[in-house]
């Protein structure tokens, strides 16, 4: 059995070539200025100076960030009680709630923001607001899903158990129930998070072009200004600012363990 | 007083869903609006379907997203089933590495990896365009697709495979008639994670297609800019074809398990 070890060569050859080199790109454009033939590489740090010297670019990923977590934050409060009263249903419901909230999302997300462009064509909200619609629309069922199947796997005798020992049912909530989900919460958070920082289709189309986010910056320097290096280079600083959100989540989540 | 109590659930969950459908429900009405009004139905009118059909960018890009779904999938399936199987037998090392570069794609911003392979496919000098398209839609449906075999091929018994090969099979038959048949489940999943994956990608293809190949969503993207509610006629018929295809496959299982539970009441 030991001859199959060989039938990983190929396909590690594959991610080297198409996902290692490609990141390394990003990462060779970021530091280095337009115009650098094979013979004179010029390194330099002029990118990041241009990022973080100029207020708009800071602004925009405060707002993207802001954004973010907003976002996340809303979708926890919608999800929770979602997946909690989802789990409470008979088994059967169960299974229907589950297949209704994946169906939707079974649709091209590009056509369900389109749609909700329509629907708030006339509806006098401000860009943002609808920003915050069609992200709030995309990302929940994320959170749902991710919350549920951390309630459903929830074993109904600790609850019992709690109830024996005088807890209410509030204390029951907040003492068994809460802490065994928040891993759901966490998977959840990097799920809507993590595509929440980067999207920039749903600015674009609901917000019409003058609410702009880091993705859109991206975008516009590799599509419309062709500048490749500055663009390189706000996507290593999107990359870094989720890693660390991302490596406080987790964070966050160790220590609600070792309690 | 129990039945009051679970009201306020109830409506939570069915303001829920009316939120998840209620831009879907707009899209199916609107295709069928008689004016190109977005927001005020006039009329009834098959006037957008008949657009529709006639606008050859749209239904190009239905081809595009079905074609290069269709052969990612396949290409995809078989080289991630061969490398999750080379993987379960490689050491320790092997398993890592591939592992957290798989990892790369999938907990990056898609953004991230699209720009990454525009700059890659530029530094090879090919030209943004099919090719392109569907070496990144491959590209970035493997890892997916060895995600969802690894755990079937943990749960396998290397005895069965030994013994195949005790009864006279070259591994290779052993392979095919003892291995694949058990990750089969993996294999089926993984696919479909694939061509859902493919059929839905936006902000890969985004950025790795040339002029002239779209496929869906870069097709809404770029139309977006003026009014067109072929799209809405567009939508509704994806909506439909998708409904359609998950209900049988919910709804096959559940009529198989009460007829087998029947039969197994008469007998």
């Amino acid at each position: 059995m030991k001859s199959f070890r060989r039938l990983v060569y190929p396909y590690l050859l594959w991610a080297i070539v198409f996902i290692v080199l490609p990141m390394l790109m990003i990462v060779f454009y970021a530091f280095t200025t337009e115009g650098n033939s094979v013979m004179t590489i010029n390194f330099t740090l002029d990118n990041f100076f241009r990022f973080f010297s100029d207020s708009i670019f800071i602004n925009v990923l405060i707002r993207s960030l802001k954004l973010a977590i907003i976002t996340t934050i809303i979708c926890i409060f919608i999800g929770y009680p979602s997946a909690y009263f989802m789990a409470k249903l008979k088994p059967n419901s169960q299974g229907l709630m589950v297949l209704l909230i994946t169906l939707p999302m079974w649709i091209n997300m590009l056509v369900r923001t389109y749609a909700w462009r329509g629907l708030l064509l006339e509806s006098g909200l401000s860009p943002e607001i609808k920003v915050y619609i069609g992200m709030i629309y995309n990302f929940l069922p994320f959170m749902i899903l991710q919350i549920y199947t951390s309630l459903s796997k929830l074993d109904q005798s600790l609850i019992t158990a709690a109830h024996d020992l005088g807890c209410d049912n509030k204390m029951a909530f907040l003492k068994v129930t809460l802490p065994l989900s928040i891993p759901g919460i966490i998977s959840g958070i990097t799920l809507v998070f993590l595509p929440a920082v980067s999207s920039f289709f749903i600015p674009k189309l609901l917000g019409g072009g003058s609410y702009v986010l880091v993705g859109n910056l991206v975008e516009n320097y590799f599509v419309t200004t062709g500048d490749w290096n500055f663009g390189s280079a706000i996507s290593l600083i999107m990359t870094i600012v989720i890693l660390i959100s991302m490596y406080f989540t987790r964070k966050f989540d160790y220590s609600k363990e070792d309690r | 007083m129990k039945r009051l109590k679970g009201l306020p659930s109830k409506l939570w969950l069915i303001l829920l869903l009316a939120f998840m459908y209620l831009p879907i429900i707009y899209v199916v009405i609107f295709s069928f609006n008689d004016s190109r009004s977005l927001t005020h139905f006039t009329g009834f009118s098959l006037e957008w379907y008949e657009k529709m059909l006639d606008n050859s960018t749209m239904m190009e890009s239905i081809y595009y997203t079905v074609v290069i779904a269709i052969i990612a999938t396949v290409v995809s399936t078989i080289v991630g089933t061969i490398t999750a199987i080379g993987l379960s037998k490689s050491r320790r090392a092997m398993k890592e590495t591939i592992t957290q570069i798989n990892n790369l794609p999938m907990l990056n911003p898609e953004i991230v990896t699209a720009i990454g392979l525009m700059l890659f496919f530029t530094a090879l000098n090919m030209r943004l365009g099919f090719m392109t398209l569907l070496l990144a839609h491959i590209i970035f449906c493997i890892p997916y697709v060895i995600l969802s075999i690894m755990p079937k091929l943990r749960q396998l018994d290397d005895n069965l495979f030994e013994a195949a090969l005790d009864l006279g099979c070259t591994p290779f038959k052993a392979l095919y008639k003892v291995i694949i048949p058990q990750i089969k489940p993996g294999i089926i999943s993984g696919a479909l994670i694939a061509f859902t994956m493919s059929f839905d990608d936006f902000v890969i293809s985004y950025f790795v297609t040339g002029p002239g190949i779209n496929n869906i969503s870069t097709m809404v993207y770029t139309s977006v800019k003026r009014i067109n509610p072929s799209v809405n006629a567009l939508s509704t018929i994806i909506v439909l074809a998708i409904t359609i295809i998950l209900v049988i496959v919910n709804i096959v299982p559940m009529i198989k398990e009460r007829k087998k539970k029947k039969n197994e009441e008469l007998a």
